[in-house]
């Protein structure tokens, strides 16, 4: 029963959200600064990330793959589809989720209980509209950017490791990135991403948008934007895949 | 003026407000006082819009603002300033942004124009030197003064404040005080102020509704609020031992 009230909220709550903004130019000065916290500041946590689990990938793929029988290109086939397919859209979006989610949820749930979205209502300004379009237009520019950067960084990480460390030839890697490359599943992570960018900061909004009470509550409300939109990115990565690869 | 008929308001099966009637004058300090807890603040959120009542009307110079649709909402939205209780400013905006916030949001005022007026609503409220700080830089009373400068950004008709001087010293508080009362006066607002500060209600009270257990118990002016013989006023009002002191003995 709760799940249906908090989605029916949910629903309300976004169709006040893609209110058209009162002021276009105050409108593209939030989104450039949202584009700022959400992309931008993310970039150094999305490339660490991401070189470190293209070298462990590539490690432990190596480990497994000595059999002599296994076409030495493997590793880095095996190793840019890990990445393209899964680990850049689904689990760098999981991390953004954690970083950008409870920074979202803080931030409106700080300025619920301070009255400051009510000092939006009174003034007439829609505070939903105000407060999230910008966030969720920044998120969908954004993500496919970090996702693209993050296939870069994690490819060439996987790549420094195979070779500085012998796992396999620069030749070999290269050869396994090239085989049977299908463009097509670039496209599919990038959909993927916008998609989960709009869970992460729809569902982070919603849980700082309707907080109550103080500080402690603000912090349950961030946790729980966390986790709710950490479950709804898996839920519709097994959807979206299905749908378009299945 | 604004006007409250019949006004009623409930949250789940828990009746807070009853059939409260009060009317607000124009260019007077219109005070609702009453213990925490007594439905005053419930009250302030019914007139402002933010709860709607289940019962009953607000009117804003006869207009109906309970049966308005949110567009016709709006309109009388830009005519209503409210001073919260923490100041609500907005944090990641400067004194000077959060002023000029109204301006650029429903002002056609060139930007010219806006830096002037943000100006003397920021110099009328004493804060010349505070212009680009940021909220948390300044003093509460300071904040406070921010939000009335916000608050009469854009010429409101009609001034809200909620417990404008909790959590201020004595001394800032009748700073603030005296402030609502010199603009309530200068721009012939219609002001209504939450309190339980009995030297609010005392010095600048022009006209005092008492709420107690969700009902309009007791109104009238200053003269008669001392000599009042209803208890539970009377048990509010000499709550203090000072105040004890001055109860006029009959």
């Amino acid at each position: 029963m709760q799940f249906f009230f908090n989605f029916g909220r949910y629903l309300v709550l976004m169709k006040k959200a893609f209110g058209r903004p009162l002021n276009f130019r105050y409108f593209l000065r939030q989104l450039v600064a949202e584009i700022d916290a959400i992309g931008l500041n993310s970039l150094g946590i999305v490339a660490i990330i991401s070189v470190f689990i293209g070298a462990v990938l590539v490690i432990q793929a190596g480990y497994q793959m000595q059999n002599p029988l296994i076409p030495a290109y493997t590793l880095g086939y095996g190793v840019r589809e890990s990445i393209i397919l899964e680990f850049a859209p689904t689990i760098v979006s999981l991390i953004l989720a954690g970083k950008i989610g409870s920074s979202i949820a803080s931030q409106i749930g700080t300025m619920r209980i301070t009255e400051q979205i009510d000092a939006l209502d009174i003034m007439g300004v829609n505070s939903a509209s105000f407060l999230i379009f910008p966030k969720i237009i920044a998120g969908l520019l954004s993500f496919p950017f970090l996702v693209l950067i993050s296939m870069m960084i994690g490819i060439t990480g996987g790549y420094l490791a195979a070779v500085l460390w012998g796992i396999s030839s620069s030749a070999n890697f290269i050869a396994g990135l090239e085989y049977w490359f299908v463009p097509f599943e670039i496209v599919y992570a990038i959909i993927k991403a916008t998609f989960y960018s709009f869970l992460i900061v729809s569902i982070s909004s919603y849980y700082g948008y309707y907080a109550k009470g103080g500080a402690v509550d603000v912090g349950r409300a961030s946790t729980k934007a966390v986790v709710y939109a950490s479950v709804a990115i898996l839920l519709s990565n097994l959807i979206l895949t299905k749908l378009i690869l299945g | 003026m604004i006007e409250v008929k019949h006004l009623c308001k409930s949250f789940d099966d828990k009746q807070v407000l009853f059939d409260i009637n009060a009317v607000f004058e124009k260019g007077k300090q219109n005070l609702i006082i009453g213990q925490s807890g007594s439905g005053k603040t419930v009250l302030l959120k019914c007139l402002v819009g933010l709860f709607q009542p289940e019962e009953g009307q607000v009117l804003f110079n006869d207009r109906d603002f309970t049966a308005m649709n949110e567009k016709q909402k709006k309109n009388v939205r830009k005519e209503i300033g409210m001073l919260f209780q923490g100041g609500a400013l907005f944090d990641s905006m400067s004194v000077m942004q959060n002023v000029m916030f109204p301006l650029q949001m429903f002002s056609d005022m060139s930007k010219a124009e806006q830096i002037t007026r943000a100006n003397f609503c920021i110099d009328r409220v004493g804060l010349e030197d505070a212009h680009s700080k940021l909220p948390a830089e300044i003093s509460g009373g300071m904040q406070k003064r921010a939000a009335i400068a916000r608050a009469i950004a854009l010429n409101p008709k009609y001034l809200f404040c909620d417990e404008p001087n909790s959590g201020l010293d004595p001394k800032t508080g009748v700073v603030i005080d005296k402030l609502i009362e010199e603009i309530t006066q200068e721009f012939q607002i219609t002001t209504i102020i939450n309190t339980h500060d009995m030297n609010s209600v005392l010095e600048h009270g022009d006209y005092i509704n008492y709420i107690y257990k969700g009902k309009l118990w007791w109104k009238g002016d200053k003269t008669n609020f001392l000599a009042t013989d209803n208890p539970e006023l009377q048990d509010f009002i000499y709550s203090t031992e000072i105040l004890k002191r001055l109860k006029p003995s009959r």
